[in-house]
């Protein structure tokens, strides 16, 4: 079979959007329906096979990714922490099954000379897409290995041309609460934000990421944008983004401000700082019965130790 | 109540408090529990020991005011399974989490207050199992017994405290738990202060300290 490649194809075959979305609703109708028709027939439809608008991707291998064995994609998209959706880390793959990410926009704007607003379709083609498969560490103590699909952030913001004023980037993702009914409790301070410096912004493992296993990204996992820092812990791994901004100083993030002695605004995943309840010298990685030593920067200090020479780790967790 | 159908509801009891466990244990096997098996397990049992708590705590309430003396005959069976799961819990945590390093362990309790508490929860479970028959009652003493029971109210506290201090960010199941001890708790206070009034009654008929004694329980 001829697989053609993205570019290969004429406009004048790309579906319209319209007819894209009446055929999707067509289709969850029917998938609705067959489910019904199906749990009559006493047979058991797991939600999480239900169809979804995923798409196929076209990557490019790079260096960065680890050769460590990938975490099922089932185990990747039914556990995840997403609190827009659920304080349950089983709730986000079903609440999130509705959830809109097109038409989707995501703003760039404070301090850059070429202020714009991308449709997340513009954005993804401003760089070859690349497979990273990247260790994740979250700050429970759990880890996984994931195949992301996205290109460096630093793209994005070479072509916007921050200024000498830009020493921070802030990230914000979707505030609506008739899709998020997490928004609607006081849990965090809505929309979650989260910060980099620029220098972390700028390392080429910092990823814009739009996929996983090779498919646009599943609701549940920040679609349709959302940023990878492999070596910080998970939160500070913003879903569902909306809006990038270049600021002076250090932007307030969502879990600093819910705790700020338990979460730094750094969050680097480092073993010898615990968090204050619990250890972070170990963790478990999904799909393994022992736990695993946590490695300083989540196994990339070779790559990054050096944006952080001569701070105080312990000060600027 | 009759004898005959104390028996069915033991047996009905029995069944009820071994569900949580024979859940879980399904799952297993059937590879249900998620991503995080271990997790799961660790989270399940230890929801399971403190509700049976507060279940075992409600039951001397809700008789005093059913006037259902037959409540208490399942007392100390409830009590038992609250320990029995509280004993899975640290198994887990022993097992899954520490996989026996006692160094690890004892620089776990010593340095992590959630830990602390909720050792210290089932160390004062410990001897309330120990001392749950009917000789251990007469050994003790009916006094000295129900006293040495009371140390299930501090449990209970160091339960709660424990899931209070290990939960991230989202307190409303630990805040639900509180509330209802905290009515469980304050239901004995406010029951003691109307009973020591200055006539004061027999606080158990001999009828009600036999039916005691036959089962074996804690304190009200």
């Amino acid at each position: 079979m001829l697989i053609k490649k993205a570019s290969d194809i004429p406009s004048s075959e790309i579906t319209p959007q319209s007819a894209y979305m009446n055929r999707r609703s067509f289709i969850s109708g029917a998938a609705a329906l067959g489910a019904g028709l199906a749990a009559l027939g006493g047979e058991m439809v797991k939600p999480s096979e239900v169809v979804r608008a995923s798409a196929k991707l076209t990557t490019v291998k790079s260096q960065f990714s680890t050769t460590e064995p990938e975490t099922p994609f089932k185990d990747i998209t039914n556990y995840n922490n997403f609190y827009e959706f659920s304080t349950d880390k089983y709730g986000p793959a079903d609440l999130a099954r509705n959830f809109r990410t097109r038409p989707w926009k995501v703003k760039v704007g404070g301090a850059v000379a070429q202020k714009k607003t991308y449709e997340v379709e513009d954005l993804m083609k401003l760089a070859p897409l690349e497979e990273r498969i990247y260790r994740m560490r979250c700050v429970e103590g759990w880890s996984m290995v994931i195949p992301w699909v996205g290109f460096s952030l630093s793209t994005l913001i070479n072509q916007v041309q921050p200024t000498s004023k830009a020493k921070y980037v802030k990230f914000t993702t979707l505030m609506d609460m008739t899709q998020f009914p997490g928004q609607r409790s006081q849990v965090l301070d809505w929309p979650y934000t989260e910060g980099l410096r620029m220098d972390e912004a700028m390392h080429p493992l910092t990823l814009l990421t739009f996929g996983l296993y090779g498919e646009t990204l599943p609701n549940q996992d920040g679609a349709p944008v959302r940023i990878v820092v492999p070596w910080k812990y998970g939160f500070k791994s913003i879903k569902s983004i909306v809006s990038i901004d270049f600021v002076g100083s250090e932007p307030a993030t969502a879990w600093n401000t819910a705790a700020p002695n338990e979460y730094g605004f750094y969050s680097n995943v480092n073993p010898n700082v615990d968090h204050p309840r619990w250890s972070q010298a170990t963790e478990r990685r999904i799909g393994e019965f022992f736990k695993r030593k946590t490695l300083m920067f989540n196994g990339y200090g070779d790559q990054v130790a050096s944006l952080y020479n001569g701070m105080d780790l312990k000060k600027y967790f | 109540m009759p004898r005959r159908w104390i028996v069915v509801l033991k047996i009905i009891v029995w069944a009820l408090c071994l569900s949580p466990v024979s859940w879980l244990a399904w799952k297993a096997t059937h590879d249900l529990l998620g991503a995080n098996p271990l997790s799961e397990i660790t989270l399940s049992t230890g929801h399971w020991t403190l509700y049976l708590l507060l279940i075992t705590l409600a039951i001397s309430p809700l008789r005093k005011i059913t006037h259902l003396n037959w409540l208490i005959r399942f007392r100390r069976l409830i009590g038992l399974f609250a320990f029995f799961y509280g004993c899975l819990h640290l198994m887990t945590y022993l097992w899954f989490d520490k996989f026996f390093d006692v160094h690890e362990i004892v620089k776990d309790i010593y340095k992590r207050p959630f830990i602390t508490a909720g050792m210290t929860a089932w160390l004062l479970m410990f001897p309330l199992a120990l001392t749950s028959t009917g000789a251990s009652i007469r050994k003790l003493g009916g006094k000295r017994w129900q006293m040495l029971h009371r140390l299930i109210y501090a449990s209970a506290i160091a339960g709660v405290v424990h899931f209070w201090w290990l939960v991230k960010r989202d307190l409303t199941r630990p805040e639900i738990m509180a509330a209802i001890l905290t009515g469980l708790l304050a239901f004995r206070i406010v029951d003691r202060f109307v009973t020591l009034g200055p006539s004061r009654p027999a606080l158990m008929s001999s009828k009600q300290a036999k039916e005691v004694e036959a089962s074996g329980v804690s304190p009200g």
